[in-house]
């Protein structure tokens, strides 16, 4: 059975992350045109260092990285009045009170907090993709359109939240929808990161005995499970193709752009 | 041991070269370096070779997916969709599956389940898939007044191509194709963390920095230091693509001729 619940896990994760993601792009976005210099030093050096380093190094940096920051920050909150270092050779030592989660938590207690820890690492990867996308399509929203709203007098916070954010969903939607096809196909490196995902149960299933001395009943069967993984992304993938291209046509309706034109046209 | 002695020792042990033994305990930054630095070897391995494979393949898959023959079309197309539509990782789990069972009745596929064979072919189809969708899309946009002045010249069939289609399409699609290079060498991390096997601890850089962080339980280290050795790997491919790049816009007048303006957007 838990192999049926490991894809509901996967979805769940991108229902999650997704939003999230798109929050801290929005950030990094923001903060990468702030006109405040250390806030926009902070906001693109998110999204160049991120971008420019393998995904899946991320991924594995950011789990442990993670729970040694929030077991630390515990540390010092719960034990003021510790005085061994916390790192002892190759151990990483804080006090009882501090571990996360508690050693004498319920089992899905772990899972949640894997689970979380992960989708924290998703968001932080894919919030500087997303940050990168809109941060672009901040630029690309015609500046006639931000003076002509400077001129009827409205603030630079009015002018942001009235005209650039809604009219940058247009010039970002391709990116976007670009990194959500990539998201949904980062989703496997989930078992790297402890979760019990679909890939980790090929790995389960398939690992019982050693397959080199296994008369198995049937042929080797993990070929198969693959097969059927492939094909399940594939149609995902086309499902959200179609989706996205719907949403497209109707974030272009009466948009300033070239496909905007064309519909006009080809409606009037 | 100096730290010369180290790299003498550990230089190439990524390719079984050198001291066998694994530093246990007490790792130095000098140990570190030297042997993420020596995974950093089966990286450009898999990048470049598939790259100039992939290269090939690319062209005809495009030029198939362009084609009026139906017979030429469908396969180009199903074979993009295939390998952009599912992940990478899930395609290194099903190759190795699948060359798994059929080492047992064609032994022409036994190197294809060593990671050295497989999982370069793997990226090399991978690659050539999404190499295969830039050039496409670069087919596409190639001016129709360059085809029409080939036609006008009396040039057709292969030296039509070979002299003014290929040559334009090349030079439109280079910026994209660029960053599709940048991330396939990010996409070779993934090749010892699928399916593939590790045989006697020689892996790749990722497997190391991985390897040093679990014994340290300190990923403060290991990763920066791969993310350092990747970002000096994207320069170098950005240089040596700008080089290309501007032997392909020799011929255009020199003030108009654009630099190569690397923006890294998400391809995978």
């Amino acid at each position: 059975m838990g192999m049926y619940w490991s894809v509901g896990t996967v979805l769940l994760l991108l229902a999650i992350t997704a939003p999230v993601a798109l929050a801290f792009g929005f950030g990094g976005a923001a903060a990468a045109r702030s006109h405040f210099l250390p806030l926009r030093w902070i906001g693109k050096a998110y999204i160049s260092v991120v971008r420019g380093i393998p995904d899946i190094a991320f991924f594995l940096f950011f789990v442990i990285a993670l729970d040694q920051a929030f077991e630390y920050i515990r540390h010092r909150i719960k034990c003021p009045d510790w005085d061994e270092p916390i790192r002892q050779g190759s151990d990483f030592v804080v006090c009882t009170a501090a571990k996360l989660p508690q050693g004498n938590a319920p089992q899905w207690v772990h899972e949640t907090y894997g689970f979380v820890l992960a989708v924290l690492t998703f968001a932080i990867v894919f919030g500087a993709f997303a940050a990168n996308v809109m941060y672009g399509a901040m630029q690309a929203v015609p500046k006639g359109q931000l003076e002509t709203a400077e001129s009827y007098g409205m603030s630079r916070r009015q002018t942001f939240r009235r005209i650039l954010v809604p009219q940058m969903w247009v010039y970002a939607l391709p990116g976007l929808s670009n990194l959500w096809m990539v998201l949904i196909k980062a989703t496997p490196l989930l078992f790297l990161l402890g979760v019990e995902d679909i890939v980790y149960w090929a790995r389960e299933l398939g690992s019982f005995k050693s397959p080199r001395f296994t008369d198995y009943p049937h042929a080797e069967w993990r070929m198969w499970y693959f097969l059927a993984l492939l094909v399940f992304y594939l149609c995902f993938t086309k499902l959200s193709e179609i989706v996205l291209a719907k949403i497209m046509a109707r974030l272009t309706h009466g948009q300033a752009t070239a496909a905007g034109e064309a519909q006009r046209r080809a409606q009037a | 041991m100096t730290c010369w002695e180290t790299i003498t020792a550990y230089g190439l042990r990524s390719i079984g070269i050198g001291e066998q033994l694994l530093p246990r305990s007490d790792f130095t930054l000098c140990q570190q370096f030297t042997l993420i630095g020596s995974g950093m070897i089966w990286n450009i391995y898999f990048g470049v070779f598939a790259l100039v494979l992939g290269f090939f393949l690319a062209t005809a898959v495009a030029m198939g997916k362009a084609s009026k023959s139906f017979w030429l079309r469908k396969p180009s197309e199903w074979f993009i969709f295939a390998f952009r539509g599912s992940p990478l990782f899930i395609q290194f789990f099903f190759a190795y599956f699948l060359f798994l069972s059929l080492k047992g009745q064609f032994p022409f596929f036994t190197p294809l389940t060593s990671a050295a064979y497989g999982a370069l072919f793997v990226l090399f189809l991978n690659t050539a898939a999404y190499t295969g969708e830039i050039f496409y899309g670069a087919l596409q946009s190639i001016p129709k007044g360059d085809i029409e002045a080939a036609d006008a010249y009396g040039l057709s069939g292969f030296t039509r191509f070979r002299r003014v289609i290929w040559p334009t399409m090349l030079r439109l699609a280079w910026p994209a194709y660029t960053n599709e290079a940048i991330f396939l060498f990010h996409a070779t991390t993934l090749a010892f963390f699928g399916g593939f096997p590790i045989l006697k601890q020689r892996g790749d850089a990722l497997y190391y920095a991985n390897y040093f962080a679990d014994k340290t339980f300190n990923p403060f280290v290991p990763y920066p230091i791969l993310a350092g050795y990747f970002i000096l790997l994207t320069l170098v491919v950005i240089g040596l693509f700008g080089l290309v790049n501007t032997r392909l816009n020799r011929h255009l007048p020199q003030e108009r001729h654009k630099k190569l303006r690397i923006k890294p957007q998400v391809i995978r």
